[in-house]
Order: C-alpha cells, then structure tokens, then sequence
C-alpha cells in the first residue's frame, strides 16, 4: 500500500514504448524477469506453495477442525512433527493437525491477498481512467474523495465492520478489497493524464472517437503493464493487513483460520516448548512474502525501459 | 506566502475528512444487527428501553449524531462506554494513551533515525561491505512485521536468554520497552532504509553534485550541505503512512506485551462490542493521523524549494 516516488515512476515509465525495440516488448520483457534469478525462483516457490494449499488436505489423513484424541493434553510430548503419527507439521495446543491447518490458513491468506488484489485492478483502474481522463471539475471531486478516505485509519474502519456485522471470511473480503483500490486508482490516474495528451489520443478524438470508446479502446490497452507490477506489489499488503486482523482474534473465525490466526496461536504457546506451531506458519508467511517482493522487484525491472541498454 | 496558501488548501481538506470519519465510524455502529446490549440473554423490554434512555439510543438517529458529533468537537467528550458502568471512553484514552505514546513515540524517531542513517551509509559506500549488510537487513526485515517480530523477540530475550520481561509496563524502565520499539520499528525502519538509499544514489549521481565536486568542495560538504535535503525528501513524504501503520501496529504491541496501552482497550472492546469505545479510539486515531499528516505536509513543502518558491515566481 506504500508506494514511493521512485517505484512510482519505474512503474510508470515502463509503460513508454521503446522506439527502437525491434523485438516485442512483452518477450523482452519476459526474457529480463526469467534472467533475474531471485524473481524466477520466486515463482517456482510460489507455485509449491499455492499447490501445497491446494492439495496439502489431501495428502493427510486428518481434516482442519478434527481432533486428534490421543494427543491431546501431551501435545508437548506427542505433538511435535513426525511421519509416524501422520502429523507432518505436529498438532496445535487442541490436537489438531497442523499440516493440514496451515494449508487451510495458506489459502485463506493467498485468497484474500488476490482478491484485494483483484478489485484494486477493477475499481481502481475503473476509477482512476474515469478521473484522469475526465479531468476537471469531476477529477478534482473524485481525488479529493480519494484524499479523505486515505486519510482515514482505515484498518480500523475495517475491524469496526467485521464487528459490527459479525465476523465472516465474505465480510473480510470486502473490507480489504474497500481499502485495496485506493492507491491503484491514483497511480491509474496519473498514468492516463500523461495518455491523454498523446498524439494518438488526439487522433482518436478528432476522427470522432466517443469518450467512452476512447478509455476502453485507447487508454486501457496502455495501463495493462503499470497496473499489473502495483498489483503484484500490492498482495503483500493485503495479506499483511488480513494476517494483522486474524493475529488480534478479530479476523477469520475458528475452526477456519489464516496465517495470522495461526502464528498467533503459535506464539501464545510457545513457552510450553511447542515451537513448532510458531514455526510452520511463520515459514509460509515469511517465504510468501518474500516471493511477491521478489516478484513484483523482478516485473518492475523488466518492464522498465531503462533497463533496455 | 506560498506557505500559508499550501496550508490552507491543506487544512480544507483535513476538516472534512475529521468529520467525515466520525459521521461513518457512526454510521457503522449503528447500522449493526443487534445493539451492543443484546447478549444470550434477550432482555425485559421495560429495561432495555431504560437502558437505551440513559445512552441516549432512544432518540431519532440525526439527532444521536449531533450530540455525539458536537459532544467531541467541543468538549472533547467521546461519551460512556456501554461495557464499564463506572468508566467514560475519556477515562479509558486517558489511561491507555500515554503508554502508546511513548513507546509509540521511540519507535518512530528509531525507526527514522536509525533507517535514514542506515540508508545513507548505504548509499555513500556503494558496493562494500556495510552497504551489502545494509540491504540485506533491509531486505530482510520488509517481512518481519510487529506481529512477527513480536514472538521472535519474546522467544530469544525472554524464553532462552531470559534478558527481559515478556511484558507488562514499568512506566520508563527500558527493559519494558525495549521490545515493544524493536518489534514495532523494525520493518518501518527497514523501508526508511531502502527508501534513503535509492534517494541518495539518485541526488549524488545528479548534475548540481557534479557540479559541487568540480568546484572542488569537499565531500563532506557536497553530503551535508547539498545532498542531504533533496535525498531526504522521500522520506519526509513517507513519514504520514509510517505514522498511521504505526499507531496500527500498536494495537498487535498492546495486546502482545499487555502494556496496558490503548490497544489493549481496543481489543477488548471489539470482542465486546463495546462500540463507543472503539468509535472513540478510532476517532482519536484518525485525528491524530490527520494532523500528523498536515505537519509533514507542511515540512515538505518547507523542504521542497518547488513549493516554497511557487508563490514567488507567479
């Protein structure tokens, strides 16, 4: 959700075309992102996390909210990671599996990641093409409204919700997707202020082109790049935010749960010597992170002209 | 001139925006399905009616929103909690609020301080050890948010070197506040430092900086005297959201050192419903986000010779 000025303008730079490619820009772009050994990896370890959440309940003999009796009150004795008990990751203070709850919070977390992530591209970009391209008294009313609900604690406004109508995994979505497209839509309107006065622009609207034609067909087409690298940039955000609710109780609601839900319980048992509860959601968190970083780092360089010495 | 125009417009916006948030912290509370008095229980309606009288929740919406409204912006009452009989919302920020402050308040000047100096060094010695060590911290630490950091902390301080106490408050002993700034500072510091290191490398690689070298200064007055204000700009500009995402991720501190903090307050209330209170807290945020905004606003554009100098040239 943090953007400085420096990632903005190599985000928005990219999005010039470079006159003297002769090559595509997307296979240029392409060949850049795989030369990056960090972001490609990235990727790969990626794609092992999000097949881990997928099929990780399948692989196991337990389920999320199942109880495994004979652990439970030893969980200190009998709990802890093994292949023999069935319990790859170990269980949680209560006996459940812990192999199977963290691919359960894996895909809770990843969800509400990309769903932020994915109506920040729709309203944001909707929003920001209207108001930059518009311009005028209609840009000036919808940034201003823009600047007022950044400026709210809006983390805050989103626990009020998830108290005030209960507390459901829709409800979660919603709330983050509400904060998720404010910075999407400033960046998108910059970027399309910068379109509209390209020459091309102009010879749509002087061979008639309608202005909603114009946005759609024109203006569209050439913000695919800038949104796509925020997007990616902005997951991590987004399950920093979900995870923050979960760990303060407030989040996804037992027995379902996330990340943040489970390094919280993690840390409030570590002192009976159960580290591993702490452990095995803290490693998909921090390797989850670390991948879009890498990812959104990696986009970023490849898609910024500059590099194309 | 220029200044005081920048201000105002500034200031325009602030207003609304203040009155705004309580008009939809407002909005939120009471559109809820089922008061904050609804427990397992259902009860008597003559009682129920007793209580909403003495809470004012039996009077028309608009005006619940005016006395509520008019009741914090002139007197700075933020009204009864519904949950403590014998305590305000005032009493509970009152007593919650200091503690925040001042851990709160180390942790940001920390995290500035030590991320700039840190992402300077950086950049002034590109390419050696101390600058590799610095982007490697830096790198590392984008994923350790307070609420990592936090059990980390407890784990090697508290459970295996047995250092310090896992928590609680001891008003300005520095083994009750030593964690609660770590965990909290320690990402923000991290992008302070990746943030002053970019901005740097940008200004010493600019036209004015050749130019001061040719001249033949010497290297410490090309830093101090020309390259320190304009790299510092990005970070002055990043310092409003660092605020806010601090004073957020001091709830995880509250909750997780139980300092006693506002945080603390506010968790509790949320799994209480106790909605005036949490309206309260959040209100008293946003308020302090927003002037905290203005100020930096206002430092900027102090700073910012394109701002200061706008007025002038017209």
């Amino acid at each position: 959700m943090i953007v400085s000025r420096r990632l903005l303008r190599l985000v928005v730079n990219f999005a010039r075309p470079d006159p003297s490619a002769g090559r595509s820009l997307w296979s240029d772009a392409r060949g850049r992102f795989l030369s990056n050994r960090a972001a490609a990896a990235s990727v790969a370890v990626l794609a092992l996390i999000i097949l881990f959440s997928v099929l990780g309940p399948s692989l196991s003999a337990w389920t999320h909210d199942e109880i495994d009796w004979s652990v439970l009150g030893q969980v200190r004795e009998k709990g802890a990671p093994s292949l023999g008990t069935g319990h790859y990751f170990g269980t949680d203070e209560l006996g459940r599996d812990l192999f199977v709850r963290v691919a359960e919070g894996t895909r809770v977390s990843l969800a509400v990641g990309i769903v932020g992530a994915l109506i920040s591209v729709v309203v944001g970009t909707a929003y920001g093409t209207v108001a930059g391209y518009c311009g005028g008294r209609i840009d000036n009313l919808m940034m201003r409204t823009v600047d007022v609900l950044m400026a709210l604690p809006n983390i805050f406004l989103v626990i009020l919700l998830m108290v005030a109508f209960g507390h459901s995994l829709t409800l979660l979505f919603v709330g983050i997707g509400m904060i998720s497209w404010l910075d999407m839509s400033r960046i998108v309107r910059g970027q399309t202020l910068a379109l509209k006065s390209a020459t091309f622009v102009e010879a749509a609207a002087a061979t008639g082109v309608g202005t909603g034609a114009i946005m759609v067909r024109h203006i569209l087409p050439n913000l695919v790049g800038v949104v796509a690298v925020y997007a990616t940039l902005l997951v991590p955000g987004m399950i920093l935010a979900e995870s923050f609710i979960s760990f303060l109780g407030l989040g996804v609601q037992e027995p379902n749960t996330s990340w943040g839900a489970l390094i919280a319980e993690g840390a409030a048992t570590m002192q009976y010597g159960t580290l591993w509860q702490l452990a095995a959601p803290l490693l998909f968190f921090v390797a989850t992170l670390f991948c879009f970083y890498f990812i959104g780092d990696g986009l970023r360089d490849a898609l910024d002209p500059k590099e194309q010495a | 001139m220029a200044l005081l125009t920048h201000f105002l417009r500034r200031l325009a916006v602030a207003v609304p925006t203040l009155a705004a948030l309580i008009v939809v912290s407002f909005i939120l509370m009471h559109a809820a399905p089922g008061g904050p008095f609804t427990g397992d229980r259902p009860l008597p309606e003559d009682v129920m009616a007793n209580i909403e009288a003495k809470y004012g929740l039996d009077q028309p919406l608009h005006r619940q929103l005016l006395t509520y409204f008019t009741g914090i912006v002139l007197e700075f009452d933020f009204g009864p909690s519904f949950r403590y009989r014998d305590r305000s919302v005032n009493d509970i920020i009152a007593q919650g609020f200091p503690v925040t402050l001042t851990y709160g308040m180390i942790a940001f000047v920390v995290a500035v301080l030590v991320g700039a100096a840190l992402g300077i060094a950086a950049a002034l010695s590109k390419n050696t050890w101390l600058d590799y060590l610095a982007v490697g911290v830096s790198v590392g630490a984008q994923v350790l948010p307070n609420f990592v950091m936090a059990p980390i902390l407890v784990l090697v301080f508290t459970l295996w070197l047995g250092l310090l106490p896992g928590g609680g408050w001891g008003g300005l002993d520095w083994r009750y506040v030593v964690m609660p700034v770590v965990a909290l500072s320690t990402s923000f510091m991290a992008s302070i430092a990746r943030l002053s290191r970019s901005s740097m490398l940008e200004v010493m690689s600019s036209d004015f900086i050749r130019t001061a070298r040719a001249k033949g200064l010497s290297r410490r007055r090309i830093v101090l005297g020309h390259a320190l204000k304009p790299a510092m700009l990005p970070v002055v500009s990043y310092l409003g959201p660092v605020f806010v995402y601090m004073v957020t991720g001091s709830v995880v501190i509250d909750l997780y050192f139980s300092t006693g903090g506002i945080g603390q307050f506010y968790v509790n209330s949320a799994l209480n419903r106790d909605y005036a209170v949490m309206m309260g807290i959040t209100i008293l945020i946003g308020a302090l986000t927003i002037a905290f905004n203005l100020i930096v606003d206002m430092i900027y554009a102090w700073i910012d010779p394109q701002i200061r100098f706008r007025g002038r040239q017209q």
